[in-house]
């Protein structure tokens, strides 16, 4: 083998004095991209045992493992060594990121080894989201390839500012310099071009070890450092984020007892110490810095990169979600962004659906409008979208039901990356990326009204609600909802029924039957039902609403209890039979396509405020049992 | 702000910042956490960074030890010395089923693990009904644990399924669950088993006493060396006192006292362990019986079957 890079000799001669060096090693995390050929595992294989970091039963196992199942010959296959599910070393392809771990003499180094596979894109963003540095493979036989350029993109655009071009396999070449700068000549154009200012290029073979460690007698017109070398020298980034402004999320607040009251969290940014004036946002208000608390006694100052907690001077509100930051300099809040987002769920993005957003700490719910445009990630061309299928990476606006504190991705990485979450399977579907703020969202501010929705509502001597009734298309929804209202009128209450026909006869008209223009119609009935009940009506919908996330999303716009969601269960077979607008029947002819039922989903209620089972009970009794339910009506 | 001079941070300090900030967020959105505590030198750390989390408070929820009955006696100590100590809640949970049958590392090999440890740690989160139990798992341990989240989700029956993780971005983790699966969430995940022996010492961080070699009365067993702990309770079950043999032992890793190979050692600080373990050429679970079942998957397949 190659000389070994360790420090045996220090720990075998002074244990402490190496406890001392390496207690003082600072962290850097990398990530390495390629294909499969281009070596990737190998070299990883390789950086792993030049470091010591594989164990004599561990190498065992790898000889015996690279004679059965290896790649290489009778060579020790390193490969073998990092691909850890049984399904990977079946099929000989990385599925997932590994993260790996080695030391040198001055730094401690995780390595998140991962897939190139196009299809295995949001694994990569996954590995590169945390990563300071990114080796990115070449085979010097094949050159600047499709993947190499996707990796690259992929990089750039999660904001990794420092690249290593590996040109590898110089030895299948045999080192020959010109194909060496061919290579760089190609990547260089290209990086160019999609805005990557500057990176690292080296010759090296992760197989024979050159250039790994130190320079090889093997490429004498090539005089860089070595990959090690270079690994160990570049700055992290979390010493950059010490030179912004503070941000600190507030992750949870400690409250042991009366006497004390601390906002923990991880510092995102900048230095704060005792004295300093801060800023909780997105209140606005200001204090000073009165203490930093730990469990090793309070500390004079922290940077960015601790989790501390921080004691302020004066009792203001602040709990999960705000972010302490400087007082002179504070992010701004906003709700509506463009931002570019990666696609990572096999169900595509919903346009229009609520999702639960979370950056930093904050957990706010969204909404995505139609991409502007996708980008293929293998050309760079942007492209015309409806939609983002996995892997897919597109420019959207995304306006969120509360002010959100953030700042520009490219600035910062804690205040400007977010992801998506799913609010029925609970699944994470998009990394996304706050680009700006919509100036539209700033200039627009709620005008505050003396007569508020309390004064409405007394007014009208009953307590607003939103009953909405939910079933399939001749379930009685709208016979019920009728009846209900007729009970109510007699009972002198302020009622108005919003119905699903009439509605798209007017104020929805533009809008068909597709999954998006259903999400949008019922996004416009519950801001109009909201309005009303605002002015202190008592609101009755009739909607198929078939998809739980709009319901849901309609749900969160009401203050707590006002949203009564009535479940007129119906099953398929007796509405179809009932067929009173014949529609079912042109469904099962293929005439009307989007049936709900037929070729379109329904999600039933999982927990409704009521059920009503329209084949046991006649219109006028489920109306009965409804209104009971409501009772008291103030 | 501009007074205060920048400083690099260590990797023990971004790495005890990351586990710390893990820790609070699952507090922050969990319903029901749980600490699982195995008196090994992780839990230890991890134990001790979750005090750090907290403080002035102690940790909001409480350590739970799944026994097996067979754990060596100085392990129990530490155990009940650390819980008073944390200000923290401690439940022992011993599976039932396991203890009526006599299960033992002896007579019923790999069973042993399963009814004990998997069974009983899934029926200990049932019966309290945790969603988001701590676990002291490395990355660097073993192949499978390398590809694993930091937030790992189980299925009702508790089952891992290896090849539909949630995509896992910057530091933001995503708690949120389906009704009936819970979350195992792994602080120390990008620890190194240098950094957790550096932090026990830089922490002065008590640990069970058996790390540190010292005369112990010992036994072989298929070719491996063990500590004879509870010399009545192996009479019982072998039935005949195996041969003692007083050694100067340690161990690497510690688990129940007939499973957990020893080494002959005289290794007896901190210092002089962390250099024997980098001076060693054999890696830490190799003294473990449990990763040698179903060949180079072992740990992956006893995870989808819900170990820990």
């Amino acid at each position: 083998m190659e000389p070994v890079y360790q420090t045996d000799a220090l720990i075998a001669e002074d244990i402490d004095a190496y406890l001392v060096s390496h207690q003082h090693k600072t962290m850097l995390r990398f990530i390495t991209c390629g294909s499969v050929d281009d070596g990737k595992s190998t070299l990883i294989g390789r950086l792993l045992y030049d470091s010591k970091m594989i164990f004599e039963d561990q190498l065992a196992a790898l000889e015996s493992d690279s004679k059965k199942v290896g790649t290489q010959g009778q060579e020790i296959d390193f490969a073998l060594l990092v691909d850890g599910l049984a399904a990977e070393r079946e099929q000989g392809i990385t599925i997932d990121v590994a993260y790996r771990f080695f030391n040198t003499e001055k730094r401690k180094f995780i390595v998140a080894d991962c897939p190139g596979h196009e299809q295995y894109t949001r694994n990569m963003v996954t590995g590169a989201s945390t990563a300071d540095l990114a080796v990115i493979l070449v085979d010097a036989r094949k050159g600047v390839l499709v993947q190499t350029r996707r990796h690259s993109y992929l990089c750039h655009l999660i904001g990794i500012r420092n690249i290593v071009l590996a040109v590898n396999k110089m030895d299948l070449v045999d080192y020959d310099q010109a194909v060496f700068d061919g290579i760089v000549a190609d990547y260089a154009a290209f990086a160019k071009s999609i805005g990557i200012t500057g990176f690292t290029a080296m010759p090296i073979s992760g197989f024979k070890g050159d250039n790994i460690t130190a320079p090889s007698a093997n490429t004498p017109w090539y005089s860089g450092p070595s990959l090690i070398e270079h690994l160990e020298s570049v700055e992290v980034l979390s010493a950059a984020d010490q030179a912004q402004p503070l941000r600190m999320p507030v992750q949870w607040v400690n409250r042991p007892n009366l006497d004390f009251r601390g906002f923990s969290g991880l510092i995102a940014s900048g230095r704060v110490k005792p004295g300093d004036a801060i800023r909780v946002l997105p209140s606005g208000k200001t204090s000073t810095v009165s203490r930093i608390v730990t469990f090793d006694g309070d500390i004079d100052q922290a940077v960015a990169g601790q989790s501390v907690t921080l004691c302020l001077a004066d009792e203001i509100d602040c709990s999960r979600g705000d972010v302490i930051a400087a007082a002179d300099s504070p992010p701004q809040a906003a709700d509506q962004f463009e931002t570019t987002l990666v696609w990572l769920n096999d169900e595509a993005l919903l346009v229009g659906r609520s999702y639960w957003l979370k950056l930093g700490t904050q957990m706010v719910s969204a909404t995505v409008q139609e991409p502007k445009y996708t980008i293929n990630v293998n050309t760079m061309e942007k492209m015309a979208a409806k939609t983002l299928d996995l892997n897919a990476i597109g420019v959207a606006e995304i306006a969120t039901d509360k002010p959100v504190v953030f700042e520009p991705y490219s600035e910062a990485r804690a205040l400007g990356g977010f992801i998506l979450i799913d609010k029925i399977t609970n699944a994470t579907v998009a990394a996304g990326m706050i680009n700006f703020s919509l100036r539209r969202s700033q200039n627009i501010h709620w005008q505050p009204t003396d007569i508020t929705r309390a004064d409405h509502a007394a007014l009208k001597n009953q307590t607003p609600r939103v009953l909405w009734f939910t079933g399939l298309s001749g379930s009685g929804k709208s016979t019920i909802a009728n009846e209900v209202e007729k009970q109510l009128n007699l009972m002198n209450r302020h009622t108005f029924l919003l119905d699903g026909d009439n509605v798209r006869h007017g104020l929805n008209r533009d809008l068909g039957f597709t999954e998006a223009d259903r999400i949008e119609n019922i996004r416009r009935v519950g801001e109009v039902a909201k309005l009303m009940a605002d002015a202190g009506l008592i609101v009755l919908t009739a909607f198929i609403s078939p998809f739980r996330a709009e319901r849901e999303m309609v749900r969160a716009m009401l203050p707590e209890g006002e949203f009564v969601e009535v479940f007129v269960d119906t099953p398929l077979e007796v509405a179809e039979a009932r067929d009173v607008k014949g529609l079912y029947k042109k469904a099962r002819s293929g005439e009307l396509k989007n049936f709900t039922g037929i070729d379109s989903p329904y999600e039933a209620p999982v927990n409704p405020e009521i059920r009503v089972n329209t084949v046991e009970m006649t219109p006028q009794e489920a109306a009965e049992l409804i209104v009971r339910k409501l009772l008291p009506l103030k | 702000m501009s007074d205060i001079p920048r400083q690099t941070l260590t990797h023990l300090e971004r790495l005890e910042a990351e586990a710390i900030h893990i820790i609070r967020e699952v507090v922050a959105e969990a319903g029901k956490p749980v600490m699982l505590y195995s008196v090994g030198k992780d839990s230890a750390v991890m134990l001790h960074l979750a005090r750090k989390a907290f403080y002035p408070s102690p940790p909001p929820f409480p350590l739970l030890h799944v026994d097996t009955t067979w754990k060596f006696q100085d392990m129990y100590a530490l155990r009940d010395t650390m819980a008073a100590a944390s200000g923290m809640e401690l439940l022992v949970y011993q599976n039932p089923e396991a203890a009526t049958r006599g299960i033992n590392p002896f007579d019923h090999g790999s069973l042993h693990t399963d009814m004990w440890k998997t069974d009983g740690l899934k029926q200990a989160l049932d019966k309290y009904g945790f969603d988001a139990a701590f676990g002291g798992a490395r990355r660097d341990e073993e192949k499978s644990r390398a590809k694993e989240r930091i937030f790992s989700f189980r299925t009702a029956s508790h089952g891992w399924d290896p090849k539909n993780q949630r995509p896992e971005l910057w530091n933001l983790y995503n708690a949120r669950k389906n009704k009936g699966e819970s979350i195992r969430i792994f602080p120390i995940s990008n620890w190194t088993e240098l950094d957790i022996w550096q932090y026990i010492q830089l922490n002065d961080i008590p640990i069970v006493p058996l790390y540190f070699a010292a005369e112990r009365p010992t036994y072989e067993w298929e070719g491996q060396l063990f500590m004879a702990d509870d010399i009545p309770r192996l009479e019982q079950v072998l039935g005949r006192r195996p041969e003692i043999t007083m050694k100067s032992v340690r161990f690497r890793t510690l688990g129940c006292f007939p499973l957990t190979g020893a080494v002959e050692s005289t290794a007896a600080t901190l210092s002089e362990v962390i250099q024997e373990t980098l001076l060693t050429t054999t890696s830490e679970r190799q003294g473990r019986v449990i990763d040698k079942d179903a060949g180079g998957a072992g740990m992956e397949k006893k995870k989808q079957e819900g170990y820990f």
